[in-house]
């Protein structure tokens, strides 16, 4: 039998708005997946030794300060000098949408916006991560 | 209110109303099998004295500014004045910061509102590692005295009132402004304005927490009682249910655990040897405004009347000032959508008819960009605009309490009432605030509000105009604030160069002397003042209480 999906969902920065990170958790884990929550203020270090430690196959990262450009790029630059960049990254929170093209860029793979319905990222996960 | 031979004449009446409705709702259905307001609470097709059988108007209404304060807190209200439009503010440097409050207060803004960054909030210095990509994002930087001097810079302290929503680092952020204060030949006891210093719903909601809970409620008792003394005008806690509302909690929730929180600082204060009328005339509170109108009214009236029987009935406060629960509110962010954004500035103008409906004593009105990204200009003024336009032209500021007898509103009042008291009953039986935040019960009852709205948003039961109906194809959005990324160097250089300029021998004794106090009982803010005068920075004040304090360790459970 196949193993679930296993997701670190993380909030980098420094700001406590959780909600969004907690409903994301709960959604995927009624979908089927595995969640691991970190809780708040990670920094790109503890994500990534996270996500290696707990063997996932994807890490959801929310983010409301606005440091979004500086740390989540971070978060894949940490994963590929681990040769873990076989996991897919994805973002989500109020992040502006000129900001998006430039985190793309920087290797994450999807940016959600408030009010994205939590089906679209459970099927994009499904849909993108390496297996 | 009424008598009871009537009330069971009229009950006879709606029974066979009801009875002969139902019949032809076989026939033709309402829109849906079943209402519910913003919150989730059943609404029923319409109310009557039976509803509110039991109402007393003396005991459970009063008159305005009279016990139990369900009509507000004065006796005027808005024919006295007007709330305070207060625009919460704040980015980048102090120095922008301070135009942007000039600007405001020449627009007719009444009072300020100081957002901090994060690292400000969790008491780290610009230049920590922690800071970085943070610094000016979300407020504007402070690190030491020399930043506050530029945020107040040509604002008279005796003239404004100041609200800074500063919550772990409440009691460094008030010793600045005070030793701004001083510069200006402005004394502490002429200060007026509101340190948000609610650090239980920062553990619930909020996120910026730093110290233990033991310590942070020593830090706040030792701010009451120092404030009590040498800063009476000053309004020492505003205990916030907004974040709870924003976390995704419920209407009553809101009010349950907001005075939940409350109830757990009364009883700290007066375990520190405090005599409750001595503090709690002092104590201010912050609600959200959501879109249900009716719902929200409802909730600013039973959370007067709940804490004003709470202060003289559980604590004996003797002063009618420690009973009226005064109130900021702000209108409610997560009920803002990233698409079609103008439709933003009816959903604020709907709130701010809640709040002043409600009988807020200031208001701070979003902005149609903030699921976007922070306020530009232009929608701040908009944001304003919409207070201003409630106050001198909807006639709502004319009457005090204008929705009082309603049948709905007040059968709607004593509900939330009821089920708030239910949840501090809950809370007081599992230790109290604290207790039920360490162990997760209050998060939890949040969380569960929270996925259920977005579960009936995602399966249409609830609409949300433009998100998940009424959708439009849209281009990006134009015109939104950036923050200058260089606003990180530039603190980093500031703070390199007041190190070099400051007395460092005298700024080691303070911090010394300050650790003494925070190992001892003595009361801490003196010793801040001290360390504040001599430019310590924020980050070494917050750095000596992390060392004896220790942190709190967050438990999330999912």
């Amino acid at each position: 039998m196949e193993r679930p999906i296993r997701v670190l969902v993380a909030k980098p920065g420094l700001d406590g708005h959780d909600r969004g990170a907690k409903v994301i958790a709960r959604a995927l884990r009624d979908a089927g997946m595995e969640v691991i929550y970190t809780g708040l203020r990670q920094t790109p270090e503890q994500i990534v030794s996270a996500a290696i430690q707990e063997d996932v196959d994807c890490i959801a990262l929310s983010i409301l300060s606005g440091a979004h450009s500086t740390l989540l790029p971070r978060v894949v630059a940490l994963l590929t000098a681990e040769e873990a960049s076989d996991i897919l990254v994805i973002g989500g929170g109020v992040i502006p949408e000129d900001d998006i093209p430039f985190l793309k860029e920087k290797g994450i793979k999807e940016v959600f916006t408030p009010g994205t319905p939590t089906q679209t990222t459970i099927e994009f996960i499904k849909a993108n991560i390496a297996r | 209110m009424f008598n009871k031979e009537q009330i069971s004449i009229l009950k006879e009446a709606v029974d066979k109303e009801n009875a002969v409705a139902q019949e032809k709702l076989q026939k033709r259905p309402e829109r849906k099998p079943e209402f519910k307001t913003g919150s989730g609470a059943p609404v029923k097709r319409y109310y009557s004295p039976v509803d509110i059988a039991d109402m007393d108007y003396m005991e459970d209404l009063g008159f305005p500014g009279q016990f139990p304060y369900t009509r507000g807190v004065q006796d005027t209200m808005y024919r006295g004045r007007f709330w305070t439009m207060r625009m919460y503010a704040g980015f980048a440097t102090a120095k922008e910061s301070n135009e942007r409050y000039k600007y405001l207060v020449e627009q007719g803004s009444g009072g300020l509102s100081v957002a901090f960054d994060l690292p400000t909030q969790i008491g780290y210095d610009s230049d920590h590692a922690l800071a970085e990509g943070e610094v000016g994002k979300v407020g504007v930087a402070i690190d030491s005295l020399a930043d506050m001097e530029i945020l107040f810079d040509g604002i008279p302290l005796d003239k404004v009132s100041t609200s800074m929503t500063i919550n772990a680092p409440a009691s460094v952020l008030l010793a600045m402004y005070i030793a701004v204060a001083e510069k200006q030949g402005v004394s502490s006891d002429k200060l007026r304005g509101t340190i948000q210093n609610d650090i239980l719903k920062e553990y619930i909601a909020r996120g910026t927490y730093i110290f233990p809970t033991e310590p942070s409620m020593r830090l706040i008792t030792d701010i009451f009682e120092f404030c009590s003394k040498d800063v009476p005008q000053w309004n020492t806690i505003s205990i916030s249910g907004y974040h709870i509302r924003e976390a995704g909690s419920t209407a009553a929730q809101e009010v349950g655990f907001t005075i939940a929180d409350g109830i757990a600082y009364v009883e700290a204060a007066i375990k520190a040897g405090l005599d409750v009328d001595t503090f709690a005339p002092r104590l201010s509170f912050f609600f959200n405004a959501h879109n249900d109108l009716l719902e929200e009214v409802a909730k600013y009236r039973a959370a007067r009347r709940l804490w004003a029987r709470i202060m003289k009935d559980r604590f004996g406060a003797k002063n009618p000032k420690s009973m009226a629960l005064k109130f900021h509110t702000q209108t409610g962010g997560s009920t803002l959508t990233a698409q079609q954004p103008d439709n933003n500035i009816v959903r604020v103008a709907i709130q701010t008819l809640a709040a002043v409906l409600g009988g807020t004593q200031s208001l701070h009105t979003n902005s149609r960009d903030e699921a976007l990204a922070l306020p530009s200009q232009a929608s701040v003024q908009i944001a304003l605009r919409t207070q201003q336009i409630v106050a001198n032209e909807s006639g709502v500021a004319e009457v005090v309490d204008p929705l009082a007898g309603s049948y709905y509103i007040e059968a709607k009042t004593t509900e939330i009432e009821e089920q708030a008291m239910a949840y501090i009953k809950k809370i007081d039986d599992l230790g109290g605030a604290p207790k039920a935040i360490d162990n997760g019960y209050i998060q939890q009852e949040i969380m569960d509000a929270s996925y259920n709205y977005q579960k009936d948003v995602e399966s249409g039961d609830i609409i949300v105009v433009g998100m998940n109906k009424y959708q439009v194809k849209e281009s990006a959005p134009t015109g939104l604030l950036k923050v200058d990324p260089s606003v990180g160097e530039m603190q980093k250089a500031n703070l390199v160069e007041l190190r070099a300029k400051r007395d460092n021998a005298a700024v080691e004794k303070t911090l010394s002397d300050l650790r003494g106090a925070c190992e001892g009982t003595d009361n801490v803010m003196p010793f801040i003042l001290n360390a504040v005068r001599e430019y310590a920075t924020l980050g070494e004040i917050c750095g000596v209480m992390r060392e004896v304090f220790g942190e709190y360790q967050q438990s999330v459970k999912l």
